[in-house]
């Protein structure tokens, strides 16, 4: 299934080889952040935790509604990867 | 003649700064390794390669590496984790190349080794099996769990010393497998056993020049000295200004010479005592301390200096050079005596580290 995953410019700016909108072929949430490691080396790292879970700030989205890694993605979704705010 | 290179970490990203070739003129980078919280960095003299330990809020911990000076930068925390049943690594808060390995020492308290040049990790798990951490059990300080000194052996590898606060000393003479605590004589002042085996708080530990036996630490009840390794400890901290402190530097030649700087009491600030920022050194293998402020603020300077934020370079005479938590950052090329300001408006300085290039 294809799917559309949007990516933050910070990632993209961290990671060579990644860009801000890409299409993969996933049927969930772990599955598109894997297929884009496969592609960019390292993205799987910055997203997710020992659990594993997505890292505590960091925030997916599944066509609008908030995802876990195990979260089914629809043919034709798009998912957004966006840092949570935080900092200071 | 080399050049003087001073890699700052800081809570808002790397810098270098560079000294020239005389350390007078001084001029600031950009920041780099992405605006990352670093905790320190390290140099690896025979590969030319910077590495920066660190750990971003969003991203989790990474070591970075540039082999060109901080021109360009890589990074990788693969293999860094304690497995899905673990603890979650944050940050890394030491990064320190050896015998041809790079060590990172984390938090919660373990230490990782990689064999290319960082691209990949490996727990040495031998760490956290010391039985002290089920029994009586490791605590944080103030500044969390964390494995913030590492002191390879100068010419063994099968040797190295770790410092994890609030836990202690700890050695390891077979490459990481098995290590024994060294705190014997360092007293835990925050415990009603004041000489418990393990559980004090060592803030810096550092080695003296050509004698891996003589090793100094300053300690949050204290400055001690050792003269088998670590096996046991005497306190130095007579003369000081406070017993407390975090950062200590040792001599590049001389192993009779370190530096500290005392802050205030650990329950009233942690700053500069009475507002007069000061560099205490002994050129007597700790015996005696003598105070040195010329050149740096005397009244109202409430600032802190951070563990990692002291780093002596390998001129003669020796430069040294610290960071505050505020953002300054001071400089001596005549070791210790005299400073001036290198650098004001930076982010909180979190680690100094002056090295040597072509």
């Amino acid at each position: 299934m294809a799917v559309t995953v949007v990516l933050p410019r910070s990632l993209v700016s961290l990671i060579p080889g990644t860009e801000r909108r890409s299409t993969v072929e996933a049927a969930t949430v772990a599955e598109a952040i894997d297929r884009l490691d496969e592609r960019s080396p390292g993205v799987r790292n910055r997203l997710v935790d020992s659990g594993p879970i997505v890292r505590e700030h960091i925030r997916v989205f599944v066509d609008g509604v908030q995802a876990e890694l195990a979260t089914p993605i629809p043919d034709g979704a798009t998912v957004h990867v966006i840092p949570a705010v935080s900092g200071g | 003649m080399t050049r003087t290179l001073l890699l700052v970490g800081t809570r808002k990203g790397a810098f270098v700064v560079d000294g020239g070739r005389d350390r007078r003129d001084w001029s600031v980078s950009e920041p780099m390794c992405d605006g990352w919280p670093i905790h320190d960095l390290g140099w690896d003299a025979t590969t030319g390669s910077i590495y920066a330990g660190g750990g971003s809020p969003w991203y989790g911990p990474a070591v970075f590496r540039s082999d060109d000076l901080g021109g360009s930068w890589t990074h990788s925390s693969e293999g860094m984790t304690y497995g899905d049943d673990g603890p979650k690594i944050p940050t890394v808060w030491n990064v320190t190349p050896a015998h041809g390995a790079i060590y990172a020492g984390v938090e919660p308290a373990g230490l990782f080794r990689s064999d290319d040049r960082g691209a990949t990790w490996s727990h040495v798990a031998g760490l956290r099996e010391h039985p002290s951490r089920e029994n009586p059990g490791w605590q944080p300080g103030a500044g969390g769990l964390i494995c913030h000194t590492i002191v390879p052996h100068p010419s063994d590898p099968e040797r190295m010393w770790v410092a994890i606060s609030a836990v202690g000393t700890f050695e390891t003479q077979d490459g990481g497998r098995t290590w024994v605590a060294r705190n014997r004589g360092v007293v835990d002042c925050n415990s009603p056993d004041p000489h418990p085996e393990t559980g004090q708080c060592v803030h810096k530990l550092v080695m003296a020049a050509g004698d891996p036996a003589r090793l100094y630490q300053q300690n949050h009840c204290g400055v001690y000295r050792s003269g088998d390794g670590g096996e046991s400890w005497q306190d130095v901290s007579a003369g000081l200004s406070s017993e407390f402190g975090f950062v200590m530097g040792s001599h590049p030649r001389d192993p009779d010479t370190a530096w500290v700087i005392p802050l205030s009491h650990p329950e009233e600030g942690r700053t500069a005592p009475d507002g007069a920022l000061a560099v205490w050194r002994t050129r007597d293998g700790a015996d005696t301390w003598e105070r040195h402020g010329d050149g740096l603020p005397q009244e109202a300077a409430y600032v802190g200096v951070l563990r990692e934020a002291l780093s002596v370079d390998r001129g003669d005479p020796a430069g040294v050079y610290f960071g505050t938590s505020t953002g300054q950052l001071y400089g001596s090329t005549d070791e210790g005596v005299t400073w001036v300001r290198i650098a004001d408006n930076l982010p909180a300085i979190w680690g100094v580290q002056a090295i040597e290039v072509d």
